[in-house]
């Protein structure tokens, strides 16, 4: 179906970043899951959580979690913006050339 | 102490309040001003619904009763918001790309429009959301309880719950069908449900806050409370730990009134990625007080308090009854928004999935073929949004509202979480089958039904109190609580591990072993490759409906007359015989088009994709796909090598044309050469003819010399006009060639010896192979043996070597006899190469004479031959090969 060119191997430095940014959004619920799972640890015999200490740490990852994916979030908006950008200048350049 | 005639009517005037806020988002949505509407943090706040009063008032109960476990409810949505990358992102991008309208609708979509799944998804999500109005209904009606008399009786609060239904189906009917539109969407209402967002938030945190700094004073103090309370310590099970986030994020998915605000009323990409931040911090506010209020309420109120309702009793034992009405407005927000979307996004699916086939189909034979089906849709949505709160109000008016609808929460959840194999299966794997979907989610219907939903009822109500014990028919490995020996679970982890493993089993096997049909391959390719046609606006992709149902549709909305018109119009356009045209793609938009200026552009889409069924391929479409791509490819490669040919031409004008100017040189030369070379004996001839003529003083010596050398001019002028003359001869093809037989080397001596008798040029070696030269030929041997002269003569005259030798090999090859002419010379330079064989060439202007026809009437006798000769570059010296064609050759054997 698809007759254009094959995508690139390599990209620029822009598209690159995006990339990797992207990559830490796939990552970031990853690691939510992770922080999320060790409550079980808490159940085992011997290992007595208090609750105060619970509530912390779960509202602090939540709070962090939460802020790191807006953080990401703008990130990417911001390699977004800016891919776009230097891909229309490539863009006027070449059609400045022809 | 507030009555509950107050209480009224600050509800009464809330319920105004939104009513009015509602009514004013969609009037700015008709009139265009819609940006405000589509904000993010409108998106954002709308989710929120996952919220209900089941997580307002509850989560503080579960909290008393379960510990921490209430938080995995959260954490399981916030896991899915912050993993939006991975999947929300594309589903959002496919609701939008589809035009899909509940979440039965997908699923129906994506198996090739299956309606037996459409049903099955709407049968289900009726089944698993019911009890969960019937939850809200009682939440309201007893935190309605807490302000009223303590000896208020039970009838007193099935009216709260039957006015509470009443007004919420007023208000649904209102603003969920206030028009058909072609995406579903409803500002009022997202905008109405945004507005209870932020009052169920604020109504909480000031619980909160009230709680953790009026009461207990501060951060510390509250912490220390909690660890000296009954929660104290973190109690939760592992296994209800891990498996409630994922039930809860599953069920985030699934549930149809999470899926109508976060996918249908969906409409950028930018909503979703305020959403995926900042509804986790939303959720983390909700659950951030719930401890404190549950250790709160169970320090100060008695014993048999009912810890749901903390939220209120807490505020209203301290004497703040403001706090309790803000806090009971709270909970008001969270059981409305949540009814009012999930009877949306029901009768959304019972009206496309249910009510709209049935109809059509019971109305297909109907006489009468007026009447307009807007209306009709219309009615079946206020019919089953009605049908469905009903149905909620019976079922709580039944239950009778005991401690059993607490539990239904969860149980929903599972059931609904039942979607989700096929949900991300669809979208994820092009794989997945209808019939993967079928038998996945219909066993695990079937299990939750059995394992989970009809034991809720508690024992001896639906399943009999036998079963309970030793199992249906005393078969025990099918005991609801412990399928196949698998006891000592946890009821509602029991009943999630068998029913989510065994229905994602059955839908894997089942969609390996199945084969898909056309539709379900090609809808199938467009949901998973969605990202690649994300921005293409999609029109009809073609329908297997049957062109009767347009018909009839079609004659219900435009007239019959005026119906039958177009249809025998586009059939006669097809070249179809008889009145009913093929339902292809051109006939659909055409269709749409005219109900469109009836009934409106966006009735119209809606109308022919609710009724038709949105997206249907029939074999022929995908077959036009097919074979639109390959003449695109065929097309493509046509141009590639129209500009490969291009290339190719221009760069043969280029040599053309270097050549020309090349050859307009040489002519220029040629003529001065030709005037100088016809002057030269001209003089001499006029010269001596003069003095013959003037002096009468000439010894006869003198006088034979004069004569002989103007003699000798005159032959030179005639050689070289018979050269000419032989040219144009041959160049106009009128010599005869006279065809005789005679040995190579016989012709090769002669040549040889010819050109030796020439006065001119150094003597050179000869160097031939007499064996391979013993050849017979038939051919014009006098012109071949002119040839071969020219060459040898050629030879002597420029090869520039101390020691001159000429090479004379014959070779035979398929293309005939080839005999090669190598001297050890300088060779021809690379530029002169492709002009020496043209007339009046010279190479060079050295001393040699000649005109330069020579290697010209060589070519031109090779070419009357049929053979062929050439420059052979790259020998160390010049070097010709004449090429005698292999037919004369064999014809001499």
């Amino acid at each position: 179906m698809n007759a254009g060119p094959p995508p690139p191997l390599f990209v620029e430095r822009q598209t690159y970043r995006l990339r990797r940014l992207r990559d830490a959004a796939r990552a970031l619920p990853v690691l939510a899951l992770m922080l999320w799972l060790v409550p079980i640890l808490w159940s085992m015999p011997g290992e007595a959580v208090s609750a105060s200490g619970a509530l912390i740490y779960l509202f602090g990852t939540w709070a962090a979690l939460g802020l790191s994916a807006g953080l990401l979030i703008w990130a990417i908006e911001r390699a977004e913006r800016r891919a776009r950008a230097a891909e229309d200048e490539a863009r006027a350049r070449r059609e400045t050339a022809l | 102490m507030i009555t509950t005639n107050a209480l009224a009517a600050i509800a009464l005037t809330y319920v105004m309040f939104l009513f009015t806020v509602a009514f004013v988002a969609e009037r700015a949505a008709r009139r265009g001003h819609v940006d405000w509407l589509r904000a993010p943090i409108v998106y954002t706040l709308s989710l929120s619904i996952y919220c209900t009063a089941w997580t307002f008032y509850g989560a503080v109960g579960s909290a008393v009763r379960g510990g921490f476990e209430y938080l995995t409810i959260y954490l399981g949505p916030s896991l899915v918001m912050i993993g939006w990358f991975w999947g929300l992102r594309k589903l959002v991008r496919i609701g939008r790309a589809q035009r899909i309208t509940s979440i039965a609708d997908l699923i129906s979509s994506r198996y090739g429009k299956s309606n037996l799944l459409g049903v099955g998804v709407t049968l289900l999500a009726v089944i698993g959301t019911t009890p969960y109005i019937a939850l809200q209904l009682q939440s309201v009606t007893l935190s309605v309880d807490v302000f009223a008399h303590p000896e208020s009786d039970g009838s007193n609060q099935l009216m709260t719950a039957f006015w509470v239904a009443a007004g919420l189906s007023l208000f649904t009917v209102i603003f969920g069908t206030r028009n058909l539109d072609a995406n579903e969407r409803h500002h009022g209402v997202v905008m109405a449900i945004a507005v209870e967002a932020v009052v169920k938030l604020f109504a909480l945190l000031a619980v909160g806050v009230f709680v953790v700094w009026g009461l207990m004073g501060g951060v510390s103090e509250a912490l220390a409370r909690v660890d000296a309370s009954a929660l104290g310590q973190w109690d939760v099970q592992g296994g209800r730990w891990v498996g409630l986030t994922m039930l809860s994020a599953a069920a985030f998915l699934c549930l149809p009134r999470m899926f109508q605000v976060m996918v249908v009323e969906n409409d950028s990409d930018a909503q979703l990625r305020l959403a995926a931040w900042a509804f986790p911090l939303y959720m983390g506010l909700m659950s951030l007080f719930i401890v404190p209020i549950a250790v709160a309420g169970l320090d100060l109120l008695p014993a048999g308090a009912n810890p749901d309702l903390f939220v209120l009793t807490v505020p209203l034992s301290q004497g703040q009854e403001g706090l309790a009405v803000l806090s009971f407005l709270g909970g008001f927000s969270s059981a409305t928004s949540m009814v009012i979307v999930a009877a949306i996004a029901l009768s959304t699916m019972v009206s496309n999935h249910i009510v709209m086939p049935v109809w059509l189909h019971l109305r297909r034979d109907a006489a009468s073929f007026s009447g307009d089906v807007r209306h009709v849709v219309l009615l079946s949505r206020r019919l089953s949004i009605m049908g469905v709160l009903l149905l909620g109000y019976v079922y709580y008016a039944l239950s009778g509202g005991g401690a059993a609808l607490s539990a239904i929460g969860l149980v929903s959840f599972t059931g609904l979480a039942q979607i989700l194999p096929a949900l991300l299966g669809g979208i994820f794997w092009r794989g997945a089958t209808r019939s993967g979907a079928l038998a996945g989610i219909g066993i695990g219907f079937a299990i939750w039904m059995y394992a989970l939903f009809l034991p809720s009822f508690g024992e001896g109500v639906i399943l009999s109190r036998a079963v309970f014990e030793t199992g249906p028919f005393g078969i025990a490995a099918l005991h609801p609580h412990a399928l196949f020996g698998l006891g000592g679970l946890d009821p509602l982890m029991h009943a999630v591990l068998w029913s989510l493993s065994l229905n994602t089993i059955a839908f894997f096997v089942a969609s390996m072993v199945s084969f898909p049909s056309p539709i379900e391959r090609l809808q199938g390719a467009q949901f998973v490759n969605a990202d690649l046609a994300a921005t293409g606006r999609r029109g009809w992709s073609g329908a297997a409906a049957q062109s009767e149902d347009l018909m009839v549709m079609a004659q219900r909305i435009l007239g019959a007359r005026e119906a039958q018109a177009l249809f025998l119009r586009e059939a006669r356009k097809q070249g179809v015989s008889g009145l009913l045209p093929d339902p292809t793609p051109q006939f659909l938009e055409v269709l749409e088009r005219e109900l469109a200026g009836s009934v409106g552009a966006a009735t119209a889409h809606a109308m022919v994709g609710q009724i038709v069924g949105s997206m249907r391929v029939s074999v022929e479409d995908l077959m036009a796909v097919a074979d639109e791509t390959a003449q695109m490819m065929e097309y493509s490669a046509r141009l590639e090598a129209q500009s490969q040919e291009l290339t190719r031409t221009a760069r043969q004008l280029r040599e053309a044309n270097d050549k020309l100017t090349r050859l307009s040189v040489q002519k220029d030369a040629f003529l001065s050469q030709i005037s100088h070379e016809l002057r030269t004996p001209m003089t001499s001839i006029r010269a001596f003819s003069e003095i013959m003529r003037d002096s009468d003083a000439l010894d006869p010596g003198q006088r034979a010399k004069y004569a002989s050398i103007i003699h000798d001019e005159t032959l030179r002028l005639t050689r070289l006009l018979d050269d000419l003359l032989d040219l144009s001869v041959l160049e106009n093809g009128q010599v005869n060639l006279n065809i005789r037989r005679e040995r190579l080397s016989d012709l090769l001596d002669r040549a040889v010896a010819a050109a030796a008798a020439d006065e001119m040029g150094a003597c050179i070696r000869i160097d031939r192979s007499t064996i391979a030269e013993q050849v017979v030929l038939e051919t014009d041997v006098d012109r071949l043996g002119q040839v071969f002269i020219n060459l040898i003569a050629n030879a002597r005259k420029y090869c520039d070597a101390r020691d001159p030798a000429l090479t004379i090999t014959v070779t035979e090859d398929a293309g005939g006899l080839v005999i090669d002419f190598i001297d050890n010379g300088a060779g021809v330079s690379t530029e002169a190469q492709d002009v020496i064989f043209e007339k009046f060439s010279r190479v060079g202007d050295q001393k040699a004479g000649g005109a330069g026809l020579g290697l010209a009437i060589c070519r031109q006798i090779m070419a009357r031959l049929g053979g062929d000769i050439r420059y052979l570059p790259g020998q160390g010296g010049a070097a010709f090969r004449v090429i005698v064609p292999a037919a004369l050759e064999q014809a001499a054997e």
